[in-house]
């Protein structure tokens, strides 16, 4: 027990030390918050900031943890809460909307066997929306991760999901 | 400075550059409708009820948060302003929960008076309101998210003028709300229930957990002896919510009313102030003479106490050990008051009423039972005894000034001012002052230390030392003096704090008022002081017949015992 107790206590010093490298490398000023918190992101495998993190960061800048959360709750391109590797963020802005992003959601949501804003039992996928990604010529369009899918039908969206699947094996 | 000509509504106004439309209207009385403005707040421009028309312009403008532009033509009363402002009312009430009957806020809600200004009869939109539970779980402060309008007040001063940030915006566009981090209780995040985010909600959002019914319970069962204790506070504000004007001193009156609704005793918190000024002088001048931990700051505001807990335990031994005035009546009622007058404490049921909702959550910390029970059973705010007036239907207004009973109705002015930023500090100044030298005071206002200001700080001589004070009010200003302190940087001897813009006037459980009424407040209790017979707080006969008959002498053993407490290093929630 006691030796997990240390082992535990090892782990949360080692996430202390590499989040505060991250702020140290990018600075430690509360105008670097995004920055930070896209960083911090980044390294997880899960696409999200855990609330440990957020917390070492509200303090290391000195801004509220409600303030931090504000923040990372408002941008979509941050998540609070658990993602799958690859985040299929669907675009629901106008172009997209008229050009169907409801029908590409039902789609993605069947193909992956999910709703909205879960996550794949093997941890994957996640569905979400998003607000616009510039992609408003190809729209309906996603973005996956760093990539932009454009004039999604059924057919394309079955064989994006196959072929990052296919990737992981 | 430039000056603009503008014309509002046919009438022509010259205004310094960079004023708004809507200061620009005022000036000649042409009133403006506002939701999300708040006179002592930044602009926020989030509600736009406000929005004018402009000539020349295809969209409307925001007058609150639009300069004048010279030449500029403005129309505030048209056919179309009047629509638009109804349809964003209307927008407004799709999204909130209008149960106006039951609501706290009923008959002084800005959004409720606004509506009825604007002849709103019906909602054209679907409701999308959420009903959400109500979050109460802890002793002081209750959300309504199903209320709010998130016009950002609430934000504003617990970011920028506590500089706590317990709440923030959370989430984007239509899922936005104000909200801690993760959603998580107040009780669970770095909240000091000061209540400033109650005082500026034009709505129902955010309130005090009232705890009227416990009292009326309690006067109505013959077993229970119920006595109540009254803050300097509450005399000088209780009566704006009567029509009074601001500033009014009601204590005759307030005295009477609780007589009459069956309080068996009728107190005065100024003597436990008295009482304070007594041990914290005194320690003050131990902790000068032994070399003790300095400066001191004071301890009597529990918003500040939960703040240091939260952010600075390190320099929690710069506090003084004494409880607060609220505390020491409730340790001394159940002790020394049960046993003179010869009643069983258990059978005691102490009432508070108090400017602050802090005071809640200070009644029940743990360690604030050193008489054997729960020293301060039950804290009503000024607001809420405003309620329990009403409710009793008894006309405050044409009540006969009445005195506080005895023993612990005999004050002083110094006890009075407690409720002003810099009254402790100017209290116990007279104290210490002619305790060290021996010597009268002569000029016993130290007006340097009066008034709004957020920081203030002064010299005074008290026989071989300088003593080096300084006094803050708002917990931003708190944060700025106890950095000062870790950097070395604060050669003060004492310092008092008060976690409320204003000091206790302007508390969290006060009568909503701007810093304009604060003011006036303030003024109120200089003149209470400078009314009373004795304005120090060791001239108080009592407090010498309590040390003669009880706790034998200041930092005693009783005192010690009773009066004195510890705090809690609270950084890890």
């Amino acid at each position: 027990m006691a030796a997990k107790n240390v082992k535990e206590g090892e782990v949360a010093m080692n996430m202390d030390k590499r989040i505060i490298k991250i702020i140290e490398k990018i600075g430690k000023t509360s105008d670097k918050l995004i920055e930070i918190l896209l960083e911090v992101q980044k390294q997880s495998d899960e696409n999200y900031i855990t609330e440990k993190e957020l917390k070492i960061i509200s303090k290391e800048l000195r801004i509220p943890l409600s303030k931090v959360y504000g923040v990372a709750s408002f941008y979509s391109m941050l998540s609070t809460k658990k993602r799958g590797k690859y985040v299929v963020q669907i675009c629901n802005s106008a172009p997209c909307y008229v050009k169907n992003s409801k029908e590409v959601a039902k789609f993605f949501e069947a193909a992956l066997g999910i709703k909205m804003g879960e996550i794949t039992e093997d941890g994957l996928f996640s569905l979400e929306f998003t607000s616009c990604i510039g992609a408003c010529d190809l729209a309906p369009a996603v973005k996956i991760n760093e990539e932009i899918y454009g004039n999604l039908d059924r057919d394309k969206i079955y064989k994006i999901i196959d072929s990052l699947r296919k990737e992981e094996k | 400075m430039k000056k603009i000509n503008v014309n509002i509504n046919g009438i022509d106004v010259v205004v310094p550059e960079g004023t708004t439309i809507l200061n620009a209207a005022k000036k000649v009385h042409i009133d403006i409708p506002t939701l999300c403005y708040h006179p002592d707040q930044k602009i926020k421009g989030s509600c736009r009820v406000c929005i004018v028309e402009v000539e020349g312009q295809s969209t409307f403008s925001a007058a609150c948060c639009t300069p004048v532009r010279n030449g500029m033509r403005i129309k505030t009363n048209t056919k179309k302003v009047r629509e638009a402002r109804k349809t964003i009312l209307e927008l407004i009430l799709a999204d909130h929960n209008c149960d106006c009957l039951t609501c706290i806020r009923n008959g002084n809600c800005e959004l409720q008076i606004l509506c009825e200004e604007h002849n709103i009869d019906t909602i054209s939109f679907d409701k999308v309101v959420k009903l959400l539970p109500i979050n109460d779980k802890n002793p002081a402060i209750v959300r309504d998210e199903s209320k709010c309008i998130k016009c950002g007040r609430c934000v504003e001063v617990c970011n920028e003028v506590q500089g706590i940030g317990a709440i923030y915006n959370i989430n984007r566009s239509c899922e936005m709300k104000i909200g801690t981090a993760y959603d998580k209780e107040l009780k669970n995040v770095k909240c000091t229930y000061c209540g400033q985010c109650i005082n500026v909600c034009p709505v129902g959002a955010i309130y005090e957990k009232s705890n009227i019914d416990e009292v009326w319970q309690a006067l109505e069962d013959d077993n229970k002896h119920v006595v109540v204790q009254m803050a300097p506070a509450v005399r000088v504000s209780l009566g704006e919510k009567f029509g009074m004007q601001p500033g009014s001193i009601v204590t005759g009156k307030i005295v009477s009313f609780l007589r009459k609704i069956g309080f068996d005793k009728v107190f005065d918190t100024n003597f436990t102030a008295d009482l304070t000024i007594i041990e914290e002088g005194n320690e003050l001048l131990h902790r000068i003479n032994n070399n003790g931990k300095l400066p001191m700051i004071t301890s009597c505001s529990p918003g500040w106490i939960r703040f240091i807990e939260y952010f600075y335990p390190e320099l929690l031994d710069h506090l003084s050990t004494c409880k607060s005035p609220q505390q020491m009546f409730g340790a001394l009622a159940k002790t020394y008051y049960a046993e003179k007058f010869n009643i069983n404490p258990e059978n005691i049921v102490v009432v508070s009423i108090m400017p602050c909702t802090a005071k809640k959550a200070e009644a029940l910390r743990e360690e604030m039972s050193d008489s054997g029970y729960q020293d301060i059973d039950v804290v009503l705010t000024t607001r809420e005894l405003a309620r329990l007036i009403k409710q009793s239907r008894i006309r405050i207004e044409e009540l006969k000034e009445e005195d506080f009973d005895s023993p612990f109705g005999i004050t002083t002015g110094a006890a009075a001012i407690f409720g002003a930023t810099g009254g402790v500090m100017e209290a116990a100044l007279r104290t210490v002052y002619e305790e060290v030298t021996g010597e009268e005071l002569k000029n016993i206002d130290f007006k340097n230390l009066r008034g709004i200001n957020g920081f203030k700080e002064g010299t005074v001589k008290v026989g071989e030392i300088d003593v080096k004070v300084a006094v803050v009010n708002g917990l931003k200003n708190a944060r700025m003096i106890l950095e000062m302190i870790k950097q070395g940087k604060a050669d003060y001897h004492f310092i008092e704090v008060m976690c409320c813009p204003g000091g206790c006037i302007g508390g969290g459980g006060q009568p909503r008022g701007t810093n304009d009424i604060k003011k006036k407040r303030i003024e109120a209790i200089y003149k209470v002081d400078i009314q009373s017979a004795i304005r120090k707080s060791h001239d108080n006969p009592v407090i010498k017949t309590l040390y003669k008959e009880f706790l034998t002498k200041p930092l005693g053993y009783k005192s010690h015992k009773l009066l004195h407490t510890h705090y809690k290093d609270r950084s890890d929630i």
